[in-house]
């Protein structure tokens, strides 16, 4: 969960951008959110099941008024063919995380048993730490983080997350441009 | 048909009914100039590249028609950056081709290498990188597609030299095929009928029409607005023009140097119709404090535009024309509808008294003394009174413009060039010659500063090579006129860094050297002799160095962040009962 700089949660956006796969395109997109003085939390980009294109997740934390004129310049963009903004609630979002931590001999089955729960992965083992694979809702990774940290984290690393719209109650498709502008 | 991708490059130009072009040759795009001698199409030899950008721009904006231009990679490519970001914020189709070093050591640092692509990349519409020859006529049709359709803007096409002299199949696309990019063009009928009736009952409305007018073909379509509705226009630095200065709904030039009619019109209405317009901050002045009681129609093809600054009551995402054209029948029938149940649109007579007698209390002044010096509104007003009705006038940035846009009757569209949303000081004698070379039947003046000037005068060398009769009218006051006007108002008259001295350089001598005629004019009596002298020339460029006043300021003004409540009058208004 992002959080402002006093801790309180900030309502963050999730965009899913469909864009040709061809090379620049991330520099396009990633320039804009740059010029508008925005910040992406994070950013997810990979080939879709038609490999002419590209899915970009995109995480921002915006005000949504901002985000509308964001939404619109992204539109512009010629190698940008839609964008649909998910709702937190209305999106199945995951994210994959590695992390090794310390784990001596002695705490290491209580380590274990922690990523069980968790239903992580032991990916790598050393005589002292250990490489621990999670995947799941961006906020399982965060609670799991929590539970890890007095072990002593050695290095971290997300991917970032990817979302899908939840097909109970499917979103707004895209921000059409048609007229409906405002 | 085995073509070079050199020659492709040129037959696909060819086939976009490229006329002319504006380039200097250079290492990277050598293969490429090759060709260029057996085409149709002309090339005109810059001597910088910045004045290819910009004569490319001038070209654009009198004719309508993309410009295009050919420079060569890395410090070319760099040169040709202000004319793309001027051509981005002003919306003109440029169609721009650099030389790349070749495809196989990009990103070595070699010789003469530029991130073209990259550093254009905020300030074009879209841009490409070429990798294989066969790319080339698919790429340019959608250069030229991009830079002309929806809000026409630059492109560039960054083409690497051993990709020119490749070979390939010669074809040609039979349709540009761009998923993302399906521009709206057609209004949607539901808000233009919103449109109406809001338009039905507005008591004090104005027309805010913008550049977009004059890019979407629009100034008959607005006049038949205008006629069907009453409404009074501004026209914006952008529109100058496109809508006649000599009819008497139009109020003007609006924002920080307008009229106060314009302004106060604005401000007081209840209703604006944005037209191709994009509330920019010279016009609304505090975006807080602007138009606080009017409702807002706004119509842009680009949607982005709407609610960017200010959020419209009713929004409506097409072309200008199309949509002033839906909009002309919907008040029609709504006008039909009101008279069949005696509901008929309120009177505007009030409308127009109140404004006509700001007009009257509140003219643009100023005050040319018989032996006093030259005031610059003064050789502006002869200009305008000496020259054909039709004349293409071209501005640099500054005090020059502001008084030019101000005091100039614009009678038709497409007679103003000047650079407004970069604001590019430089702009004026590269973009006349462009208009010049596109419409040579017409006569083309450039009104320019001496700052300006000194920026890119040495395209006068090329127009007088090519024999491109442009006219210049510098208004030589010694300074950085605007920059002075600033530090004058507004950090207690501490001169910073804006004199330019008369003399040096000597104008009329520079002028010469470089193949015009030149003059210099001192007095208010030699300035119309000066002007029909200048008429007469047309075998060559044409100078004045007209020495005028440099205590003269742009008046009215709005200073900057303040609201267009507080319009700042000339000083002989500034006590009511004033002088005039």
């Amino acid at each position: 969960m992002t959080t402002t700089a006093d801790g309180t949660p900030v309502q963050h956006h999730i965009l899913t951008v469909l864009v040709e796969n061809k090379f620049g395109v991330l520099s396009r997109v990633a320039g804009l959110f740059a010029r508008r003085g925005f910040n992406i939390v994070s950013l997810a980009v990979s080939p879709t099941e038609d490999e002419r294109f590209s899915r970009m997740t995109i995480v921002v934390d915006a005000e949504s008024a901002p985000l509308e004129q964001i939404t619109k310049q992204l539109n512009k963009l010629i190698p940008v063919l839609k964008i649909a903004e998910l709702h937190p609630d209305q999106a199945v979002e995951r994210e994959l995380m590695l992390v090794t931590v310390k784990a001596t001999a002695e705490l290491r089955s209580q380590i274990t048993e922690l990523a069980s729960i968790f239903q992580a992965r032991i990916d790598d083992v050393g005589h002292d730490a250990l490489t621990i694979q999670v995947a799941g809702a961006p906020e399982k990774l965060d609670a799991m983080t929590d539970l890890l940290q007095p072990f002593g984290i050695i290095e971290l690393q997300r991917t970032g997350r990817i979302a899908l719209p939840k097909l109970a109650r499917r979103p707004a498709k895209l921000r059409a441009v048609k007229n409906r502008a405002v | 048909m085995q073509l070079t991708g050199a020659q492709a490059l040129i037959k696909s130009l060819e086939m976009e009914h490229t006329e002319v072009m504006f380039g200097l040759p250079g290492g990277a795009i050598l293969p490429v100039y090759d060709p260029l001698i057996d085409s149709s199409i002309r090339h005109i030899l810059v001597r910088h590249e910045q004045g290819a950008g910009h004569m490319a721009e001038g070209y654009a904006h009198a004719t309508g028609r993309p410009g295009v231009a050919m420079v060569t990679s890395g410090p070319a490519a760099t040169n040709i950056v202000t004319p793309l970001c001027d051509a981005y914020m002003d919306s003109i189709p440029l169609v721009v081709v650099t030389g790349q070093v070749p495809y196989a050591v990009i990103g070595t640092d070699a010789f003469q290498e530029a991130d073209t692509v990259g550093i254009t990349m905020p300030i074009t519409k879209h841009n490409w990188l070429i990798t294989e020859a066969s790319e080339i006529p698919r790429v340019v049709r959608e250069a030229f597609h991009v830079a002309t359709t929806g809000r026409p803007g630059p492109v560039l096409v960054d083409m690497p030299k051993d990709v020119a002299n490749q070979t390939m199949d010669w074809y040609w696309p039979d349709a540009v095929d761009l998923p993302g990019y399906k521009p709206t063009t057609k209004g949607h009928p539901k808000q233009i009928k919103d449109a109406a009736r809001l338009m039905a009952e507005a008591r004090r409305p104005v027309i805010y029409a913008g550049g977009g007018i004059l890019k979407a073909r629009a100034a008959e379509a607005l006049r038949q607005l205008v006629e069907l509705t009453d409404f009074p226009v501004v026209t914006t630095l952008m529109a100058r023009g496109a809508f006649p200065d000599d009819h008497e709904r139009c109020l003007g030039m609006p924002g920080m140097h307008g009229n106060y009619t314009a302004i106060t019109a604005m401000q007081q209405s209840d209703l604006l119709i944005a037209l191709g317009s994009r509330f920019d901050d010279r016009v609304t002045g505090k975006v807080g404090a602007f138009a606080p009681g009017a409702k807002i129609i706004h119509v842009d093809i680009d949607p982005a535009e709407l609610g960017k600054v200010r959020r419209p009551d009713v929004p409506i995402v097409g072309d200008c024309r199309l949509v002033i054209e839906e909009m002309v029948k919907a008040v029609r029938a709504e006008k039909t509808r009101r008279r069949d149940t005696g509901h008929e649109f309120p009177s505007l007579d009030g409308w127009h008294v109140q404004l006509r007698q700001w007009q009257e209390q509140f003219p643009l002044h100023y005050e040319q003394i018989e032996d006093g010096p030259l005031k610059p509104q003064f050789v502006i007003d002869q200009l305008c009174d000496n020259t054909p009705d039709d004349t293409i006038v071209a501005s640099g940035v500054g005090q020059h413009q502001m008084w030019t846009s101000q005091r100039w009757t614009f009678n038709h569209p497409y007679t103003w060039i000047n650079s407004g949303g970069l604001g590019t000081m430089g702009f004026a004698v590269p973009a006349a010659i462009g208009a010049k070379v596109g419409k040579p039947e017409r006569m083309v003046w450039a009104v320019d500063g001496d700052g300006c000037f000194q920026m890119t005068a040495q395209e006068l060398v090329t127009a007088s090579a090519e024999r491109i009769p442009v006219k210049i009218a510098i208004l030589n006051n010694a300074y950085l006129g605007m920059v002075r006007q600033w530090q004058e108002l507004f950090y207690e008259e501490r001169y910073s860094e804006v004199y330019l001295s008369p003399d040096l350089p000597d104008y009329v001598k520079w002028a010469e050297a470089m193949g015009c005629v030149a003059f210099r004019v001192d007095t208010p009596e030699d300035v119309e002799p000066t002007i029909q002298k200048a008429n007469e020339v047309d075998d060559r460029p044409v100078v004045i160095d007209f020495r005028t006043d440099y205590r003269e300021k742009v008046y009215p003004m709005v200073a900057a962040g303040t609201s267009n409540d507080d319009v700042i009058l000339d000083p002989a208004h500034d006590r009511p009962g004033g002088r005039d």
